[in-house]
């Protein structure tokens, strides 16, 4: 890894980590209310994706068109694949554990320097990865 | 409401300079659990990296976090249950919110439309569920 890559690393944390706390989806309860779009639906957050995805793919193109990467590396070509059984059942898994307890991986992870009470989840969560990249990349390789 | 979506979107708009910093320069998909993983595998070149991320996500987020915020926790029991499921799916799908959802969607992916469209729809229906049980 370059000098600027190990740079960049806790800058982006950084800002992603503000960016969580920011909009509110570090707290569970606000991440339940916009998947709750049956009941007293709060949208804010869609608006998470909608200033997120623009910015990171004006990134992208902006990249890819200088050919190299600040640190001064070949750009990676982008992961393709195709869409597979094993991709469509861990993303449901996923959207389950997300739906019970409002939780994904970052907000989980940043929730560790605000309330000690997150720490079964991550915990749990580690296992859970663990497991599925050490044992079901065996027999069930990814995409 | 309105003031909530204006959140959303600026804390959108750090998200996506922080994964769009990220890959412009080491070209690397910012997923949190891809870099999570990663860290539970063999230390490599970029774990040091990985570790510093991290760092700096709970900085940022300690830094940002209204002061006096109580988070609304699930039960112990469910959180060890719900953090298995998010585990074991991020890692089947390869990538959780950030990785598809953010930066799989932002170049076009259709693995990651795919898997974005159906963790919205099974968390959305788990919580509707929730709700009438």
């Amino acid at each position: 890894m370059s000098r600027l890559s190990t740079l960049v690393a806790p800058a982006a944390g950084l800002l992603f980590g503000a960016g969580l706390a920011l909009s509110g989806m570090i707290d569970p309860a606000k991440v339940l209310g916009f998947l709750d779009i049956g009941g007293s639906w709060d949208p804010s957050l869609a608006g998470v994706m909608a200033g997120a995805i623009p910015v990171t793919a004006l990134f992208y193109g902006w990249t890819r068109r200088r050919g190299a990467t600040l640190a001064g590396q070949p750009v990676p070509r982008s992961p393709g694949g195709r869409v597979d059984a094993r991709l469509i059942v861990g993303a449901a898994v996923f959207g389950l554990g997300w739906g019970l307890a409002g939780l994904c991986p970052g907000p989980a992870i940043a929730d560790l320097a605000l309330d000690r009470r997150i720490i079964p989840f991550v915990l749990a969560m580690a296992a859970g990865l663990w497991l599925s990249r050490r044992l079901a990349g065996r027999w069930w390789p990814a995409g | 409401m309105v003031s909530g979506l204006l959140h959303g979107l600026a804390g959108g708009l750090l998200i996506g300079l922080a994964c769009g910093l990220f890959f412009l320069v080491s070209g690397r998909i910012l997923g949190i659990s891809g870099l999570a993983g990663a860290l539970l595998g063999r230390w490599s070149a970029a774990s040091r990296d990985n570790l510093l991320f991290f760092a700096g996500l709970l900085a940022g987020a300690a830094l940002v976090a209204r002061p006096g915020l109580v988070l609304a926790l699930a039960s112990p029991n469910r959180l060890i249950l719900a953090g298995l499921l998010v585990g074991v799916g991020v890692g089947l799908a390869n990538g959780c919110t950030s990785g598809h959802a953010v930066c799989g969607l932002a170049r076009g992916a259709k693995r990651s439309m795919a898997a974005t469209l159906v963790f919205m729809a099974v968390a959305m229906l788990t919580v509707a569920l929730g709700r009438t049980l």
